[in-house]
C-alpha cells in the first residue's frame, strides 16, 4: 500500500494528514506548534514513525508558515493551494468557496475546476484570525470553544475596534460595565464574523458551496452567523481543521519520494 | 565605498547616521543581486554605480555645479527634464525608496503618509541624503496630496518650484499643462542664468528621446519567451536613470540592449523554461527598494516588466522632435507627459488599456498590482485594474505594503500562492 504525508505548520497548531493512495485519511493528528517549528517537525515525524509511517519512506509534503521548517519534505506548497485541495477532498467538490479561519491568517480562496484561481488573505492585523478569538477569551477566563458557545446565547453589544489590543480593552471596559459573558461573547465572535464577510465580499460571489475550514470550523455558531452574514449556508467537516495537512497529503500522493541521504 | 567622508562634511551631513546606511547597503545588495548567477556583463556599470551611490554622481554634480551648473532634484516622471537640460541645468532624482529615512519623516508628518514622501522628507530633514543637500532647487508637482503639504515642509530652506499637474486629460487640461512647463522654463531661465532657445531645447528633447529609446530596449529584450535579464537587475538600471547623466545613461543602456539582444539570438537565459512571467503594475519603487523584485524572483516567477514610474511610464512615448518654435515645443512637451496615465487623473482609463497591452505584449501569466501603503490614489484605482484584468481573463493579485520587511514572509505566501495558482 503506498501512503502520503501532509504537514500543516501553522501558527498556532501543527496538523498532519496520513492518506491512502485513495485518498482516504488513515491518520490524523493535531498538536500545538509550540515554540520551535523545527522542534515541532521533528515531533511530528516520531509519531509517524511510531503508527509505522515513516516519512523516509513515504512522500511528505509541507505546508503553512513553518514549512520551510520540515527538513524531510520532499516538497512544500503554500497553505493556500493545499487549503483549496484539502477543502475539495473534505466535500467532494470541485467548484467551491473557502473560508479558512486560521490562527494569524484568514484566507478566502475560490476554486474552480478544480484549480484555486483567486484568493483574498488579511494583511498583517490579527482582526478576524484566530488569534483575535484567542485573545478575548484569555481576557475573559474562557477557552475558545467556551466563548463561541456562550456567544450563541448573547446579543446586544458589539465591539468597534479592529485592533486586537484596544479591542482587548474594550472588552475589559465591558466586564468592567458588568455586562454578561454571553453577550461579550457574541460581541467578540460578531466582530470576527463581520471582519471576515466584509473580506469575503471583496471576492465575487459565486455559486457552489461554501465552507469553513481551520480551526474555528468546530465552533457551530460561528458557521452559522458567518453563513447569516453572507446569506448563504457554510457547510463545515468534522476535519475542516486538517483541510491544509490533506491538501498537502494529496500533493504528497503526486510527488515522488526524494532519496534519502541518511 | 571610496572616501568621500570629506565631501559629504561639507555638504553639511549627519556622517554617523549616513554611516549606519552605507553600512547597510552593500549587505543588502549582496544578498539580493550578487547572489544571482549568470547576470549580463553590461550590469556591471550600474554595479559600480550601486558600490558608491552617494559618492560617484554627487561628486560629478559638484563639480559642474563649480563650474557654474545648477542642479534641479525631482520626484516625479511628470517634471520635463529638457526643460531644464535645455538651460545647461542638471537633473537628478533624491532619495526616497529605504525604510532607513522613513522615521526621519514621521517625525514632521503623519504615520500614515506613503514612505515615499515620508523617507524623502526623512532624507532631507536628517541630513542622510547627498542628492538632497547637493540640489539648487527642488522642483515639486501636485501629483497627490501628501506631496502638496511635504513641499510646504521641504521648501522651507531650498529653494522649491512647484509644477501643478493637471487632474483631467481634457484638450484645456494639455494647454494648460505647456503653459506649466513655459512657466517652468522662464523660471529655470532666470535661475540658471540660461537662456533657453528653440535649438538648444531641441537638442534636449533629443538627449532625453534617446535616453527613452535605449531604456525601452532593454526593456523590449523581456517581451520574448527568452529572458536574457532578471526583473531585479532590469529594475536597477530604471532606478539609476534618474540620477545619471541622460547621454551617459542612454549609451550604458544601448550596451546593455546589444548584449540582451545578443543573449536572446542564443538563446541565454537567466531563469528556467516554463519561469511563470509577471507584470508589477503600481506605485513607484525608487531605490533601494527591491523587495518585491527580490520575492517575486526567489518564489520560482520572474518580473518581466513594471507598469510603473519606476518602469515603463518612465520612457514610453517620444516628444515630437520637429516643432520650430518654442510655443511647439512646450506643447508638444505637454502631449507627451499627459500621456502617462498616472492615478492621479480621473478618468484614467488609459492606464488600464496599457495595463492589458503591456500584459500581452510582455506575454505575462499573472499581474501583481503593488500599492505603497497610504497611497490612496493606487489603492483606489487597484479595484478598476483588478477588474479589468480579470475580465480580460488575466490572473491578477493585489498587495499593499511599505519599506519594512516585517511582511515578507506574509508577502511570500501570498506570491508564492499566487504562483502556484498560474496555470
Amino acid at each position: 500500500m503506498r501512503y502520503a504525508i501532509g504537514i500543516d505548520i501553522g501558527s498556532t497548531c501543527t496538523k498532519t494528514a496520513v492518506l491512502n493512495e485513495a485518498f482516504e485519511p488513515v491518520l490524523l493528528f493535531v498538536q500545538p506548534t509550540g515554540w520551535s517549528s523545527v522542534d515541532t517537525a521533528g515531533a511530528v515525524r516520531a509519531r509517524l514513525s511510531q503508527e509505522g509511517f515513516d516519512p523516509r519512506r513515504y512522500p511528505c509534503v509541507a505546508t503553512g508558515y513553518g514549512r520551510v521548517a520540515v527538513p524531510f519534505a520532499d516538497r512544500t506548497i503554500t497553505e493556500i493551494t493545499c487549503h483549496a485541495r484539502g477543502a475539495m477532498l473534505l466535500h467532494n467538490s470541485a467548484d467551491l468557496t473557502v473560508i479558512d479561519i486560521g490562527g494569524q491568517d484568514t484566507k478566502i480562496i475560490r476554486v474552480q475546476g478544480g484549480r484555486a484561481n483567486d484568493f483574498i488573505m488579511n494583511d498583517k492585523c490579527s482582526a478576524g484570525t484566530g488569534r483575535f478569538l484567542e485573545v478575548m477569551a484569555n481576557t475573559m477566563a474562557l477557552r475558545p470553544d467556551e466563548l463561541c458557545e456562550l456567544a450563541a446565547t448573547g446579543g446586544g453589544v458589539s465591539i468597534s475596534s479592529m485592533c486586537t489590543v484596544f479591542a482587548e480593552s474594550e472588552v475589559i471596559s465591558l466586564i468592567g460595565r458588568g455586562e454578561s459573558r454571553e453577550n461579550i461573547a457574541f460581541a467578540v465572535v460578531d466582530s470576527i464574523v463581520k471582519k471576515v464577510a466584509s473580506q469575503a465580499g471583496r471576492l465575487e460571489p459565486d455559486a457552489g458551496c461554501v465552507c469553513l475550514t481551520g480551526g474555528l470550523c468546530e465552533c457551530d455558531y460561528i458557521r452559522r452567523a458567518l453563513g447569516a452574514a453572507l446569506r448563504t449556508t457554510i457547510v463545515a467537516s468534522p476535519q475542516g481543521r486538517y483541510a491544509g495537512a490533506l491538501g498537502a497529503a494529496c500533493y504528497a500522493l503526486q510527488t515522488p519520494k526524494k532519496e534519502d541521504p541518511s | 565605498m571610496s572616501n568621500y567622508v570629506e565631501m559629504w562634511k561639507d555638504l553639511g551631513m549627519d556622517l554617523d547616521t549616513h554611516d549606519q546606511l552605507c553600512q547597510v547597503l552593500p549587505t543588502a545588495f549582496g544578498d539580493v543581486y550578487l547572489s544571482q548567477e549568470n547576470r549580463p556583463e553590461g550590469m556591471g556599470f550600474w554595479d559600480f554605480v550601486v558600490s558608491e551611490i552617494h559618492g560617484i554622481r554627487p561628486s560629478e554634480l559638484i563639480e559642474a555645479q563649480k563650474k557654474g551648473q545648477k542642479v534641479f532634484g525631482t520626484f516625479c516622471v511628470y517634471v520635463p527634464d529638457e526643460v531644464v537640460i535645455a538651460a545647461n541645468g542638471i537633473v537628478t532624482g533624491l532619495c526616497g525608496g529605504s525604510q532607513f529615512w522613513v522615521p526621519g519623516g514621521e517625525k514632521v508628518l503623519p504615520k500614515s503618509t506613503c514612505p515615499l514622501i515620508k523617507a524623502s522628507v526623512g532624507a532631507r530633514l536628517d541630513r542622510t541624503c547627498p542628492f538632497f543637500r547637493i540640489a539648487d532647487m527642488y522642483v515639486g508637482e501636485t501629483t497627490c496630496d501628501g506631496k502638496k503639504k511635504a513641499w510646504e515642509i521641504l521648501g522651507k530652506d531650498v529653494p522649491m518650484y512647484i509644477m501643478d499637474v493637471p487632474q483631467m486629460k481634457r484638450e484645456k487640461d494639455i494647454q494648460k499643462w505647456a503653459e506649466e512647463i513655459a512657466a517652468f522654463a522662464k523660471e529655470v531661465e532666470k535661475f540658471t542664468g540660461n537662456e533657453i532657445t528653440v535649438e538648444k531645447l531641441n537638442e534636449a528633447i533629443r538627449t532625453i528621446n534617446e535616453k527613452r529609446q535605449a531604456m525601452a530596449r532593454v526593456f523590449a529584450a523581456t517581451k520574448g519567451s527568452n529572458l536574457p535579464i532578471s526583473g531585479k537587475d532590469r529594475l536597477l538600471m530604471t532606478q539609476i536613470a534618474f540620477f545619471d547623466d541622460p547621454s551617459r545613461c542612454a549609451q550604458m543602456c544601448n550596451k546593455l540592449a546589444d548584449e540582451l539582444e545578443q543573449r536572446n539570438r542564443d538563446g541565454v537565459s537567466v531563469f528556467p523554461a516554463g519561469t511563470k512571467r509577471i507584470l508589477l503594475t503600481g506605485t513607484p519603487l525608487a531605490i533601494p527598494n527591491w523587495k518585491l523584485h527580490h520575492i517575486i524572483e526567489t518564489s520560482g516567477a520572474a518580473v518581466v516588466c513594471e507598469e510603473m514610474c519606476t518602469g515603463t511610464r518612465y520612457f514610453e512615448n517620444l516628444v515630437d522632435e520637429t516643432q520650430t518654435t518654442l510655443e511647439g515645443q512646450f506643447r508638444a512637451l505637454s502631449e507627451r507627459y499627459m500621456k502617462n496615465n498616472c492615478a492621479c487623473f480621473t478618468p484614467n482609463t488609459g492606464r488600464i488599456d496599457d495595463i492589458l497591452r503591456l500584459a500581452k505584449e510582455y506575454q505575462v501569466d499573472g499581474v501583481i498590482d503593488v500599492n505603497l501603503k497610504f497611497c490612496c490614489l493606487y489603492d483606489t484605482e487597484g479595484y478598476t485594474v483588478e477588474k479589468a484584468l480579470k475580465e480580460a481573463g488575466i490572473p491578477v493579485l493585489g498587495i499593499e505594503t511599505d519599506y519594512t520587511d516585517t511582511d515578507a514572509e506574509q508577502l511570500r505566501t501570498r506570491i508564492g500562492a499566487f504562483i502556484e495558482l498560474l496555470k
